[in-house]
């Protein structure tokens, strides 16, 4: 791991900057380039990068890491309410508060391991989401989701105007939704994605990942590796609330049912789908798991017979027959199947896959340098 | 009096659930080291069979007759009932007890379900970290329910307990409590149910030879392994048996709770609670636990005491399994090093 | 550490000029042009999304939907017998399409979760540019959905939606509501519980915590006490609760006559089969009868529930057996199609789409503006429900509202409901600014 040279960084992320940047372009083909799914990845990627921090460097799996993106967006939400739609204050006061959430959290869940520490966390969000609907409603608005309104406040930069309808959120004058909203995520997921590479590489990094390789010898060391698994859990937990924070600023609306125990899973899903820890792994199982949702689910049968139109008729219709229980109602199967298959037989998910692709073709070109490859940490050759 | 009598049996139904579900999960960590989060979903296949043996028993012959219409222009189809025109009397009454009927299919099918599911795909996983076991039966579970869906559809379907025992007992009067205390007789069966499955399932692990050398197993399992013993295919079928439970009490929980696809789900979460309270890999501790939750839970929806604490029906079982945690670190009864790493 | 610190201010510029450099056609074009609004339609096509729960507990709901609004693509582009069109009093539709072009479709799954149906619908708006989205089967669902719509320039025409707050605290411009809502289920079914149980009851309510049920516990109970009914307590049970025994005994030793379920869904289903089981409908009370009343039922739910169902006092919507021409149109339609009558949510699914088709004919144009000034106040007829108006103050319908009972022997599990009155509109009628909130202007920009 310490192989990685300044040099190789900086590639790397000029790589990764590249890719994102352009997504719009290379998304087309695949009919998922529109403001919201653009947006959508940008926002899991960081959820997942943050996770990717706690679990893929310590090996702590929390399962209540949603409970911090719904604090992340009530916080924003708030922000918009009470202060001013400009979304810098939104997203400081959003990362503020679920750094301290996750410093609670985390103080006491901290102190088991293991499935112990899965069930304290799950335990924490669970609380947190039931409350939110139920009793907590004049804070969250429950079921309904917190809003805006054109009541609100805003003791910053209320306008009086109000046949101009409910503001949106902004960022010095330009409105934080379409291509504008997806690019002030970008940004924010270019730099989370370096912070966490710096942690990756940090002294702080190796200590976590030998927190991970075995507890009780570091514990034997003399070592106290609390106050080490907490930043890491609080940093990741605020990497939930920015990402809480950005869906509220594309999208001013925040519902208890973000803090929901599914949501939890869904990021455990991503980042074990795209691989644990590795760097970029997380930011695509977020893609994967959020394309499917979005582009799998709104296929139907008409659109099934323009895919397989090219076939003569007797061919097309018996491959709608057999695809139809995949797509549209079916998307949720298909993720499923997609799950057991990925893990069954990848089990570093798909960043693995395509280090094996990579490997194939790196072998036959020069068999030297195995052990670069083996490494999960950063590999430029990974993700071209 | 009456009321805490009436909490008290709603949390011992409620426990016998959850315990019959976390008894088959903490088996699995006992025995295998597995993490399944697909034992919900056998929960809602076993109620899925009692579903599907109440359809069995109401085949009906479809003929179409032209001379009825439906309200909406199409020839009416005219549905006989098939097992009735056989069987008569005898067919409807087969049909009233559909659901303790249905027992006798689950526990073949899903003895052999757990057995295949053990062999076909938990075994590739004994040795990957509880994440990939995680993920694996998390998607398992996901498959399942999304086949049930398909066939069954999203809402739920009634399943009614035999006509005999769907009225209430006078629980009051047996115990002299006076008039006006009464009890469904299915709920009650399914308390007597519960706690004879788990006392069956403790007593074949206690008191049995087999159960004894898979209880060695679970103890050391590299020792029992020289003895000559093949451990392993004992654990695979103490997989097979909780998916057995898990399916039985699914089929005996549907008149109670109409069942549909996401019963499993539903139950996955609180049972995994339950387990962890109880202690990993302890049968006794996952049973205590179950039936303290529910009683908690119970307790805890009472007037008088949301009233004094608003909102604590909603949040008692993850409050007192946070409780339990802290204090014992390893649940009720749990031992040492079982899922720390 | 130096030179990465130079990249990133790099990128932040690169992507800040790009962001721009993407954001400005939209930016621009609609303000150059005043006429154009939010996914104008240029080809031969304008699309309309349909945005219902395919996964999760209401999937059967949504689908039943789905059919109703394929069935209304066919209808308003001239395939299939027509269905409502034919019985729509004085429309100009004539199954040609609406405005010369011919509907097409896209469908969405809200998963019955605000974000999942906000995303979707933002993909439908952004990416197959409908103008008009409709579905839905939970008010936490439609009211998010509906203030993406009014914040996106396109309109709302909400399904399955029963919570006061859609068009009453929550309301927008750009939403239209067709389904009634729980203030007008408590009007129509107080005056009939008074009749069939006495004036003189002790009523105990059992609510789903969170905000469509305190809305209807609420309204069932101001109705409920205005004639009279004593409310002994009101009771929150969590959402999804499974077993809800524990706030079922309670009640038996509460002195109340009469259950109240403010439920919906599965914990209808299972709050109802239990109440059952616990034998409340055997037991006497003040020396009355004991009774359940569910104010919103569902076909689709009562078919979970049973034989609990019977005799159970509620309010629907609409019903297939009612005995009108535009219900009789629709049935035979709907029948003929997918061989089963359809439900309530289909029906109001289905109107919703012909009377948006219907706007924008009269308006002339797909413009939101003038789509909205043709719905506002708008009065129709032959759509299932008798005379109907879209009031302009809060855009909701207003039409009679049918009392249904659970019904003692079904001929199938498509008649499971009796409708035992048809309560007149002016006895649900309010006055709308009774729950606050504010249309605030029409949004017809991107």
């Amino acid at each position: 791991m310490q192989m990685t040279t300044l040099r190789q960084e900086v590639l790397f992320m000029a790589i990764f900057t590249a890719a994102v940047l352009t997504m719009p372009f290379w998304l087309e083909p695949l009919g998922a380039s529109y403001p919201d799914l653009l947006q959508k990845f940008a926002i899991y990627g960081i959820f997942a990068i943050g996770f990717n921090i706690l679990f893929g460097l310590t090996g702590y799996l929390s399962f209540g890491h949603a409970a911090f993106l719904g604090m992340g967006s009530y916080a924003a939400v708030w922000s918009f309410k009470l202060l001013t739609m400009n979304v810098i204050p939104a997203v400081i006061f959003a990362v503020v508060l679920s750094g301290i959430f996750a410093a609670a959290i985390g103080y006491v869940s901290l102190r088991r391991s293991g499935i112990y520490f899965s069930i304290l966390t799950l335990a924490f969000a669970q609380m947190s989401y039931n409350l939110a609907y139920s009793v907590f409603t004049p804070i969250t608005n429950g079921e309904t989701g917190l809003q805006l309104s054109l009541r609100d406040p805003r003791i910053l930069d209320r306008t009086l105007d109000e046949a101009a309808g409910i503001p949106f959120p902004e960022f010095f004058g330009t409105e934080m939704n379409g291509y504008a909203g997806f690019y002030f995520c970008a940004v924010l997921l270019i730099i989370c994605f370096f912070i966490s590479m710096r942690i990756f590489h940090s002294p702080f990094g190796m200590t976590l990942r030998a927190i991970k390789s075995n507890q009780s010898r570091m514990g034997y060391t003399g070592f106290n590796t609390r106050p080490y698994t907490l930043a890491a859990f609080v940093i990741s937990g605020m990497y939930a609330g920015l990402a809480g924070a950005l869906l509220a600023v594309t999208d001013p609306l925040a519902g208890a049912e973000r803090m929901q125990w599914t949501a939890s899973g869904e990021v455990v899903l991503m980042t074990i789908l795209g691989g644990a820890g590795t760097l970029v792994g997380p930011v695509i199982g977020a893609g994967v798991i959020k394309y499917f949702e979005n582009i799998f689910s709104a296929y139907h049968e008409a659109r099934l017979h323009e895919i397989f139109s090219f076939m003569p008729e007797p061919l097309q219709n018996f491959f709608v027959t057999i695809t139809a229980p995949f797509v549209g109602e079916g998307w949720f199967l298909t993720l499923g199947l997609i799950f057991m298959l990925i893990v069954t037989f990848l089990p570093g998910g798909l960043m693995e896959g395509a280090r094996r692709l990579g490997g194939l073709v790196v072998r036959r070109k020069s068999q030297q340098e195995p052990d670069k490859l083996a490494t999960a940490g950063v590999g430029a050759q990974d993700h071209g | 009096m009456d009321a805490f009598l009436l909490q008290l049996l709603n949390g011992l139904d409620k426990g016998g659930a959850y315990a019959l579900i976390a008894l088959g999960l903490t088996l699995g960590f006992g025995t295998l080291g597995v993490v399944n989060f697909a034992h919900g979903a056998l929960f809602m296949l076993g109620a899925f069979i009692a579903v599907l043996v109440n359809r069995l028993l109401r085949l009906e012959t479809v003929t179409i007759d032209p001379d009825q219409l439906t309200p909406w222009g199409t020839p009416a189809e005219i549905h006989t009932p098939l097992v009735q025109a056989w069987l008569g009397d005898f067919g409807a009454v087969l049909l009233q007890y559909s659901v303790p009927l249905s027992l006798l299919v689950a526990v073949p099918i899903m003895l052999l379900f757990g057995v295949a599911m053990e062999r076909g795909l938990i075994r590739f996983f004994y040795r990957r970290p509880h994440a990939d076991q995680i993920l694996v039966t998390f998607g398992l579970a996901i498959v399942l329910q999304e086949v049930i869906k398909h066939y069954f559809g999203a809402n739920p379907i009634p399943v009614s307990a035999p006509p005999a025992l769907s009225g209430s007992a006078n629980v009051g009067e047996w115990l002299g409590l006076g008039p006006g205390v009464y009890y469904p007789w299915w709920r009650l069966v399914y308390l007597s149910f519960s706690i004879v499955m788990v006392g069956l399932v403790i007593a074949f692990l206690q008191f049995t030879t087999w159960g004894m050398v898979v209880r060695a197993g679970m103890q050391d399992r590299q020792t029992v392994g020289f003895l000559g013993i093949n451990i392993q295919r004992r654990f695979t079928i103490v997989f097979g048996i909780a998916a057995m439970v898990a399916g039985m009490a699914g089929a005996m929980y549907t008149p109670i709770v109409p069942p549909d696809y996401h019963l499993g789900m539903d139950f996955l979460v609180l049972s995994f609670v339950v387990v962890v309270v109880g202690g990993m890999g302890s049968v006794a501790g996952a049973v205590l636990a179950g039936f303290l939750l529910g009683v908690l839970q119970s307790f805890a929806s009472m007037n008088e005491v949301k009233d004094l604490l608003p909102g604590i029906d909603q949040v008692v079982i993850y409050l007192v399994a946070v409780v339990i945690l802290l204090v014992r670190p390893r649940g009720l009864m749990g031992q040492r090093g079982i899922m720390e790493d | 550490m130096k030179f990465d610190n130079i990249n990133r201010r790099v990128f932040l510029r690169a992507s800040a000029v790009a962001g721009v450099s993407l954001a400005t056609p939209t930016i621009f074009t609609s303000a150059s042009r005043a006429q154009d609004f939010c996914n104008a339609p240029t080809g031969a096509n304008v699309a309309f999304g349909f945005n219902v729960p395919q996964t999760g507990s209401y999937a059967d709901e949504g689908a039943d939907e789905l059919r109703a609004l394929k069935l209304a693509v066919q209808h308003l582009n001239g395939e299939g017998d027509g269905g409502m069109l034919n019985t729509f009093k004085g429309t100009p539709l004539k199954g040609s399409g609406i405005l010369g072009k011919k509907v097409s479709f896209v469908t969405g799954d809200t998963q019955t979760k605000s974000d999942a149906a906000r995303a979707s619908a933002k993909r439908m708006i952004e990416k197959d540019g409908v103008l008009m989205i409709t579905g839905g089967s939970s008010s936490g669902v439609a009211v998010a959905v509906q203030s993406l719509c009014q914040e996106s320039g396109v309109i709302f025409m909400a399904g399955l939606t029963h919570s006061n707050d859609t068009t009453g605290k929550d309301k927008k411009k750009n939403g239209f509501r067709h389904f009634f809502n729980a203030y007008m289920s408590g009007q129509a079914l107080g005056p009939v519980l008074a009749e069939a149980y006495g004036k003189d009851r002790k009523a105990y309510h059992l609510t789903a915590d969170y905000t469509w049920g305190w809305t209807q516990e609420e309204s069932i109970k101001n109705a409920t006490e205005a004639l009279g009914w004593e409310t002994v307590k009101t009771v929150r049970t969590p959402l999804g609760a499974g077993d809800f025994s524990q706030y079922i005994t309670p009640v038996l030793n509460s002195g109340a006559d009469v259950l109240i379920l403010n439920h919906y869904g599965k914990d209808m289903i299972n709050s109802l089969t239990q109440a059952v089981q616990f034998g409340m409908r055997d037991k006497q009370v003040n020396g009355k009868d004991f009774q359940i009343v569910v104010p919103l039922f569902s076909e689709l739910m009562a078919q979970g529930a049973g034989d609990a169902i019977k005799g159970i006092y509620g309010t629907a919507n609409w019903d297939w057996k009612l005995e009108n021409d535009g219900t009789k149109a629709f049935t035979k339609s709907f029948g003929q199609e997918y061989g089963q009558p359809p439900s309530q949510a289909a029906q109001t699914c289905y109107v919703q789409a012909l009377l948006y088709a219907h706007a924008c004919e009269t308006a002339g144009t797909f413009n939101p503006e003038g789509v909205i000034a043709a719905l506002e106040d708008l009065e129709f007829d032959g759509l299932g429900n008798g005379p109907t108006l879209y009031r302009g103050a809060d855009h909701q319908c207003f039409k009679p509202v049918l009392v249904v009972q659970g019904k003692e022997n079904p001929k199938d599990k498509y008649d499971l409901l009796q409708v035992v009155k048809e309560v007149p509109t002016a006895d649900v009628t309010y006055d709308p600014s009774i729950f606050g909130g504010e249309l605030g202007p029409v949004s017809n920009k991107c």
